[in-house]
């Protein structure tokens, strides 16, 4: 097992940059995701992890070996992909142990290790079947079985989920969770859902743009987002984002309005008057009524009832929809103005950069 | 209603039509084989009865002359030359669409040319070149230039196919120690086969009924293919029907043959499974 450190990172196709200046240190038996959106650069990072994509520029370390020119199989990854990449024509079985063959393992270790991942992906009934003949979740299992015999460093795992249904989708991020923790090993995990993410990781890297945007914990990313990306990125449903303008600043305390807000108390900090600003308020954070530091007034256009929560589309003044997440069995009656407000710990405020305050 | 069954008729009636035109010599050619040859002239479209049932066709031509080693030239010729094309043609569509390297496209476009000129325009080189070479009536100069002749159709027609595999699966390959050629005869070509066939029957078709090399390139009985070896029976003044009706219907069987065995590779649907 090895930790991986990238270093100033760079890739272009010509004068499009699709990464630029990617640093990042993954520690030894972390599980690290990568989230954005499509295009953001994400795939294409971990694609040069495993060696099929040269970088432009920059190093990629495993362990504590420059990997730069080594092909795929000599950086000890192993990589599981979205379309689970199984070969066709060969039976479960032979879809472990063909990569093994070129890499000098004995056939009697061979076979201890097939029956070993077989035994923990209850794959045991399938190894003389072909993928042709398996579910899309069994496919999925004999892609992260043919990574698991290979004993890496690193395992690499492109969207493995996108193809299943939401139902299999749950159920295989236990189990990716559950092998994390038995093999403790290094893991690099790309998804653009961030429900995997904020489930999976030890720590999250939201892309951008090929930027990285922010590099936590989830629960940091959830609660301190630095960026206003990061902030409407993660979270569902997205969190609402309302204008706003310093009017003055009395010593500590700066005082804010907003076309959509009621006027709002801040610490001063750097503020000045004049400054614009962005309030960011997660849905489940606002509450009816109109005792918080932050409050908002818009009507209740719509609802949509999940259960367990309820989300209402509130327009808001500047004719924009924001959504408020409601418990239990009251729900907002539609049509009604409603000022709901959220306490002064629960609001996020982004300079006009995007920059968290 | 109407409409559609008079469409449907009339797109049977043309099939039908068109498949007597393509059938119909072919027909003629073995019924009239096993006809003496008084039939042949006096009734050249009856079939066979048990007046007229004749094997004199292929006594003679089994007696006579060399048309064993002739079939077995045309055998060794056509089956090495497919084969041949098939390797380097599936490896050269492989590494044109996989590998990006100086002048890569030049080539492809330098192969694709093959398609367009026919390469008898460049008979009389060919006749020099294998002359120079030494090569002049063999079978390997017969080769080679089949072997030209039939790769530019079948990297072009292989090349859409390799570019269909999935990528994943050629970078999975990667991912888990697979040597680059392994890659290609143990991970590609398994998933070119229907391709493969499909370029093998293209390839194989022109090259047995193929007159004209023999003809310029070969000059002995022991280099002949079955085609030009039925020319002996065709006579300035007399022609041997019997025996040129025989030859002909036996050298129609290994095509078909060939054709059988390959359109059963043919059905696809190999992919399935790869991924989703």
């Amino acid at each position: 097992m090895a930790g991986l450190h990238i270093k100033a990172i760079n890739k272009s196709y010509g004068s499009a940059h699709v990464l630029s200046d990617i640093n990042l240190a993954i520690d030894d038996r972390e599980f690290l995701v990568l989230v954005g959106p499509s295009g953001c650069g994400k795939s294409t990072l971990l694609r040069m992890i495993a060696g099929l994509d040269a970088p432009t520029s920059g190093d990629i370390f495993i362990g504590n070996r420059l990997v730069n020119a080594l092909a795929p199989a000599e950086r000890k990854i192993a990589m599981v992909f979205q379309s689970y990449a199984l070969y066709p024509h060969m039976d479960v079985r032979k879809n472990m142990t063909f990569g093994l063959k070129f890499t000098g393992v004995e056939p009697a270790e061979r076979e201890k290790r097939v029956a070993e991942a077989a035994r923990m992906l209850r794959l045991e009934e399938l190894l003389q079947r072909y993928p042709r003949d398996l579910s899309g979740g069994q496919r999925q299992r004999v892609a992260i079985g043919r990574a698991i015999v290979r004993e890496p460093d690193v395992f690499l795992f492109d969207e493995p989920l996108s193809n299943l249904d939401a139902a299999l989708r749950v159920s295989t991020r236990v189990e990716i969770a559950r092998l994390h923790r038995l093999l403790g090993a290094t893991m690099v995990y790309v998804t653009h859902d961030q429900i995997e993410a904020m489930t999976l990781a030890d720590r999250i890297v939201v892309m951008n743009k090929g930027r990285i945007e922010q590099v936590g914990k989830p629960l940091e990313l959830y609660y301190t987002p630095a960026k206003l990306f990061v902030a409407g990125f993660i979270g569902s449903p997205a969190m609402n984002f309302f204008p706003a303008e310093v009017e003055r600043v009395d010593g500590a305390n700066a005082r804010a309005t907003g076309a959509t807000i009621a006027p709002v108390t801040l610490p001063a900090g750097s503020l000045t008057p004049g400054s614009k600003l962005t309030i960011g308020v997660r849905p489940e954070h606002l509450a009816a009524g109109a005792t918080g530091a932050f409050s908002t007034t818009g009507v209740v256009e719509l609802v949509e009832r999940l259960g367990e929560a309820s989300y209402a589309h509130v327009r808001r003044a500047d004719d924009k929809l924001m959504v408020v997440e409601t418990r239990g069995r009251d729900t907002p009656a539609l049509g009604q103005t409603v000022t709901f407000s959220a306490p002064a710990e629960d609001i996020h405020v982004f300079d006009e950069a995007g920059h968290r305050l | 209603m109407f409409k559609q069954r008079a469409q449907i008729l009339g797109v049977h009636a043309i099939l039908i039509a068109y498949c007597a035109l393509a059938i119909g010599p072919i027909l003629l050619v073995v019924m009239n084989s096993f006809k003496a040859r008084k039939a042949i002239f006096g009734a050249p479209l009856a079939p066979p009865n048990t007046d007229t049932f004749s094997l004199v066709g292929y006594a003679k031509v089994f007696s006579a002359s060399h048309v064993g080693t002739y079939f077995m030239n045309s055998l060794i010729v056509t089956l090495v030359s497919m084969g041949l094309v098939l390797l380097f043609g599936a490896m050269a569509a492989w590494a044109l669409t996989e590998y990006r390297f100086r002048g890569s496209t030049a080539l492809a476009l330098f192969l694709s040319i093959g398609i367009m000129v026919p390469i008898r325009l460049g008979s009389v080189a060919i006749v020099t070149m294998m002359r120079k070479a030494g090569l002049n009536d063999t079978l390997t100069a017969l080769i080679l230039v089949y072997i030209a002749q039939g790769l530019p159709l079948s990297i072009f027609i292989l090349s859409e196919f390799v570019q269909q595999i999935p990528k994943d699966l050629r970078d999975a390959a990667r991912c888990d120690g697979v040597p680059e050629t392994r890659i290609f005869f143990e991970v590609i070509a398994p998933l070119l086969r229907p391709a493969i066939a499909t370029v093998a029957v293209f390839t194989i078709v022109p090259i047995w009924n193929d007159l004209w090399f023999p003809l310029i390139l070969t000059s002995s009985d022991s280099t002949h293919t079955i085609t030009l070896g039925v020319q002996q029976f065709l006579g300035q003044y007399i022609t041997d029907w019997n025996s040129v009706l025989a030859a002909l219907s036996m050298a129609i069987l290994p095509v078909v043959a060939i054709y059988v065995i390959f359109s059963r590779q043919l059905i696809s649907g190999l992919t399935a499974g790869a991924v989703k």
